[in-house]
């Protein structure tokens, strides 16, 4: 078995081409992008307008509760009402890039409202004390001090994104998900699981780079390399004071999002 | 809607698996993640391989875990429990994080206090921190749960029986209702699940309560 998928994944058709491995990368890597741009255009201003203000907050309440409707279900629901109103070649990617943007808006707006409402309330005081204005003490202060949470959003839209662009493949968008696809219609295993693998691999990648990124781009003052929250990085004594720290961050944190 | 009347015990049945698909994998990864969190919390320096490592995990798209697993278990494709194993590692994944913050979160005195009564080891996580953990824990089985009952649907497209199949035979049928009972199904089994972790968690910490 291993050999068969061994031999699949280097045979050197495997390497060139349309149906090339590169090719179904880049492919899956775009669309994802792609959707993920789309999604963060509208997601997080909207989050971090309503952890800003306030007001609203019944759309993050609806956005989590959509979370519950499975990717799959959207899929074939939206590609079959949608796909015959397209009369071009975009029929197939239409309604598959609909579906990636909407799995991706809910972990992107609860990572920015939740980043938002765990700014430290003296750190806002102070703020408007230094006569900063709502704007600025939303972009100078507010932003910054999310960003740990808004980037930890991103990470799990991604994920979300990137399997849900894998099953995709059963309502013809390209991307690794085709191998997956078109192997179980030809019973050809070794397809299959070779496919799996790599794309297996994309994402641990793809979620590796998000790690790193967050890691430079978080301000080092915050949570980043100068003081580490909780998780048993410091001495035990200075947990007392924290002790509540990382159960409220992982009770906002949108790494449990609905997968796939 | 006669379509739904006239098949309303294949979808029971199907409903029924489904959850049977999306709950057994949720108690087996429960069970597993306890000690697991409870090692990442006590021995910090291998929280970071437990909690890294199960996140890892869960990063692998849900279709390409099951068409792996035979290759892991050795299982024919076909075979459930290429489905069970798939998800009890998704369930893991998503609870050994909450394991380790649901301990950390109990209050930092209270463990002294019961330390002091003369509450130990085992006896102390038993009696005081497990029962102290269970809110942050419920509110991670809840997204688990609703994660799981998503997740089974997918492995409908590899030929599993249970409310996915809806899903997919709607769409190769054009069939708009057919994809209409997958979806309302999964969200009522969803909505199941929740309801069923949040009266657990009710019945268990009879102090949230007391003195209201």
């Amino acid at each position: 078995m291993l050999t068969a998928i061994w031999v699949w994944l280097t045979a050197p058709e495997q390497w060139s081409g349309t149906r090339g491995i590169p090719n179904r990368v880049l492919e899956h890597l775009g669309y994802s992008a792609l959707a993920l741009a789309i999604a963060a255009a509208i997601a997080i201003p909207l989050g971090l307008w309503v952890g800003h203000s306030g007001r609203a907050q019944w759309i993050v309440t609806a956005t989590n509760a959509a979370r519950a409707v499975p990717s799959l279900g959207l899929l074939f629901a939206v590609a079959m009402l949608v796909g015959p109103r397209i009369s071009s070649d975009l029929a197939y990617v239409i309604p598959s890039l609909v579906v990636l943007v909407l799995l991706a808006i809910p972990p992107l707006v609860s990572g920015a409202y939740a980043g938002v409402r765990a700014v430290d309330p003296a750190v806002r005081d102070a703020a408007y004390g230094m006569g900063m204005r709502p704007r600025e003490v939303l972009r100078q202060v507010e932003v910054p001090c999310a960003l740990p949470l808004v980037l930890s959003g991103a990470r799990a839209a991604t994920l979300q994104v990137i399997a849900t662009a894998t099953i995709a493949a059963a309502v013809s968008l390209g991307g690794l998900g085709r191998y997956l696809i078109d192997g179980l219609a030809v019973r050809d295993y070794a397809q299959m699981a070779g496919g799996a693998v790599v794309v297996a691999l994309l994402a641990l990648v793809v979620d590796i780079g998000w790690g790193l990124l967050t890691r430079y781009a978080v301000s080092p003052g915050l949570s980043g390399r100068a003081a580490k929250p909780a998780r048993g990085k410091h001495p035990a004594g200075e947990d007392v004071g924290r002790h509540d720290a990382p159960a409220t961050s992982s009770a906002v944190l949108p790494t449990g999002s609905e997968p796939r | 809607m006669t379509w739904v009347w006239e098949h309303l015990g294949d979808i029971g049945g199907y409903a029924v698996s489904h959850a049977l698909l999306a709950g057994i994998p949720l108690l087996v990864g429960l069970l597993i993640a306890l000690p697991l969190g409870w090692l990442a919390r006590r021995y910090p320096p291998v929280a970071s391989v437990i909690v890294g490592g199960s996140s890892l995990l869960y990063t692998i798209p849900s279709l390409a875990l099951f068409i792996l697993m035979p290759l892991v278990l050795g299982s024919r494709i076909l075979d459930a429990i290429n489905v069970y194993v798939a998800m009890t590692i998704y369930t893991v994944a998503l609870l050994v994080r909450t394991v380790a913050d649901a301990l950390g979160a109990v209050p930092e005195s209270t463990r002294q206090a019961a330390t002091a009564m003369g509450y130990r080891g085992f006896g102390r996580l038993v009696a005081v921190d497990l029962p102290l953990a269970v809110p942050v824990l419920a509110a991670g089985l809840r997204v688990a749960a609703v994660s799981n009952v998503s997740i089974v649907s997918v492995a409908s497209l590899i030929g599993y029986p249970q409310l996915g199949y809806y899903l997919t035979d709607g769409y190769q049928r054009s069939f708009p209702l057919e994809i209409g009972v997958g979806i309302v199904g999964c969200l009522l089994l969803a909505l199941l699940f929740d309801g069923a972790i949040r009266v657990g968690e009710w019945a268990l910490t009879p102090w949230a309560r007391a003195g209201r």
